[in-house]
């Protein structure tokens, strides 16, 4: 195992790899532990949707994809949340509208224009691998920063998520975290999209949380080991998929179900005595 | 006696609606126990929102000298969520540190005092979804009475708890009112239990207040 990591060292579009997927883990289940509790889980699946709209069609339209598909995204996202509070329609039933949409629109523009060429291909299952340079930089910078964001903020953002009524009479504006939470997560999701593919990302948001609330406690401890367990999937996930030649979004995933099955036979273990 | 809250001429409606209150006048004086009763509906919530600050107002004035510790009505989400005792203790003192990053020193021996005189410091680092619901709005009193010691707002705090543990939840309050002066204004269903243990109790009926003195005289009166 040793010498086929150092071997897998030595390519410096791995190293890259490596260095960007456990930034983007990290983001991802920092965030996701607040979707989850939030009950937004769903969220992060109809962004990548859309996501994968915007990227399509600016790469039909040969504009460099990511500076575009960023600030799209963060606006569906807010779009998305303020829907969620308007009673009327259901805030699921308009995710499903909105990302099936941009999915559909997607399609269509790369089958009118460059057909479903690889580039299509690679959003749809993720390729890691294939990052370019600047990619590289803008998801190492983009994933920085969120994280920093977060740790600023996590003493406000607990708060507002276990209780907003409560947040809002202490006088923190409940809003203004929501979408910065919104807006976090639309970056996550557009630069995960490259590692992940729009059908898998929302599972690296998804799985690390529900995974660490099997055992832990407190917020803390959860918010902690979520990033620890999708950083541990994430680099079993690009090993596996490595050695066998396995599509690493794909690898990735299964890394996740396997620690989810896993603490939840723990969880019946530790707290059924 | 000094009031602490003074509300004038206080008239609310959610847009598109009738009027939710209708000229409310109302004054709380520092040391009252207060219970707010009333059939769903008549408005109770809505006017302790607006003392909150939580519903902007057209009409009339509300004033509040301080920031009042809230317990606000229970929500889905707090049933299954993952935190400590003390985490949840602890993020009521972020009315007096909302520019910090982080909880100072004297919030943390704040929430560890109030969290003793609550008896749930030994099992402060317990999982708040573990804890029976009488515990967890122990917990949320323990919260409320670090962003303000001195008055509490509660919105139906007993709410689906066994009248014993209800009980418990009154007199807990009661004792509070009795030895550290805390001024508690408590929106209630339970008119039995408020009239044994607050010292003032007002009934809103249809967005306009329709008793407002001792609770002795109110079971005289023969109630609703």
């Amino acid at each position: 195992m040793i010498s086929v990591i150092h071997e897998m060292l030595q390519y410096t579009f791995i190293q890259r790899a490596i260095i960007v997927g456990i930034l983007v883990s990290v983001c991802a289940a920092l965030l996701g532990v607040i979707l989850v509790l939030k009950r937004y889980a769903m969220i992060g699946d109809g962004l990548s949707h859309v996501g994968f709209g915007i990227l399509t069609v600016a790469v039909a339209f040969g504009i460099t994809p990511l500076p575009v598909a960023i600030p799209g995204v963060m606006i569906t996202a807010i779009i998305l949340l303020k829907i969620g509070e308007n009673a009327k329609i259901k805030s699921d039933s308009a995710i499903a509208l909105i990302s099936s949409s941009a999915l559909a629109i997607g399609v269509a523009v790369t089958s009118v224009t460059t057909g479903l060429n690889i580039d299509t291909c690679n959003f749809m299952f993720g390729s890691i691998l294939a990052m370019s340079e600047s990619d590289v930089y803008l998801s190492i910078l983009v994933s920085v920063v969120v994280a920093i964001l977060f740790l600023i903020y996590y003493r406000k953002i607990f708060i507002v998520t276990f209780d907003e009524q409560f947040a809002e009479a202490s006088g923190l504006n409940v809003k203004w975290y929501t979408n910065l939470i919104a807006i976090l997560t639309a970056i996550v999701i557009v630069i995960g999209m490259r590692m992940m593919g729009t059908m898998l990302i929302s599972s690296i948001i998804i799985f690390p949380a529900l995974t660490s609330m099997r055992i832990f406690k407190s917020f803390k401890n959860v918010v902690i080991s979520s990033a620890i367990i999708s950083v541990v999937a994430f680099l079993f996930g690009i090993y596996f998929s490595y050695i066998y030649n396995i599509s690493t979004g794909a690898m990735i995933v299964i890394a996740n179900l396997v620690l989810f099955i896993i603490f939840t036979l723990l969880e019946k273990i530790i707290y059924d005595e | 006696m000094n009031n602490i809250i003074t509300i004038k001429n206080l008239s609310f409606k959610y847009s598109g609606n009738q009027n939710v209150l209708k000229k409310i006048n109302l004054e709380v004086n520092e040391g009252d126990f207060l219970c707010i009763v009333g059939e769903n509906g008549s408005g109770k919530s809505t006017l302790i929102k607006c003392i909150l600050g939580l519903n902007s107002i057209e009409k009339g004035k509300t004033e509040i000298k301080e920031k009042a510790g809230y317990l606000p009505q229970k929500t889905d989400i707090q049933t299954n969520f993952p935190a400590s005792i003390e985490e949840i203790v602890l993020s009521g003192t972020i009315v007096n540190s909302i520019k910090k990053i982080w909880y100072t020193k004297e919030d943390k021996e704040k929430a560890n005092k109030i969290m003793k005189d609550l008896n749930i410091y030994d099992i402060r680092k317990k999982c708040f979804r573990d804890l029976s619901g009488g515990q967890q709005q122990r917990v949320l009193i323990a919260r409320a009475l670090c962003s303000n010691n001195s008055l509490i707002i509660l919105d139906e705090p007993t709410n689906g708890l066994d009248p014993n543990i209800a009980k418990q939840i009154y007199s807990i309050l009661s004792k509070m009112n009795k030895k550290k002066n805390v001024t508690i204004i408590m929106v209630s269903h339970d008119i039995d239990r408020a009239v044994k243990y607050c010292t003032r109790l007002i009934e809103i009926k249809n967005g306009e207040v329709v008793f407002d003195d001792i609770p002795a005289n109110y079971s005289l009166e023969g109630g609703i």
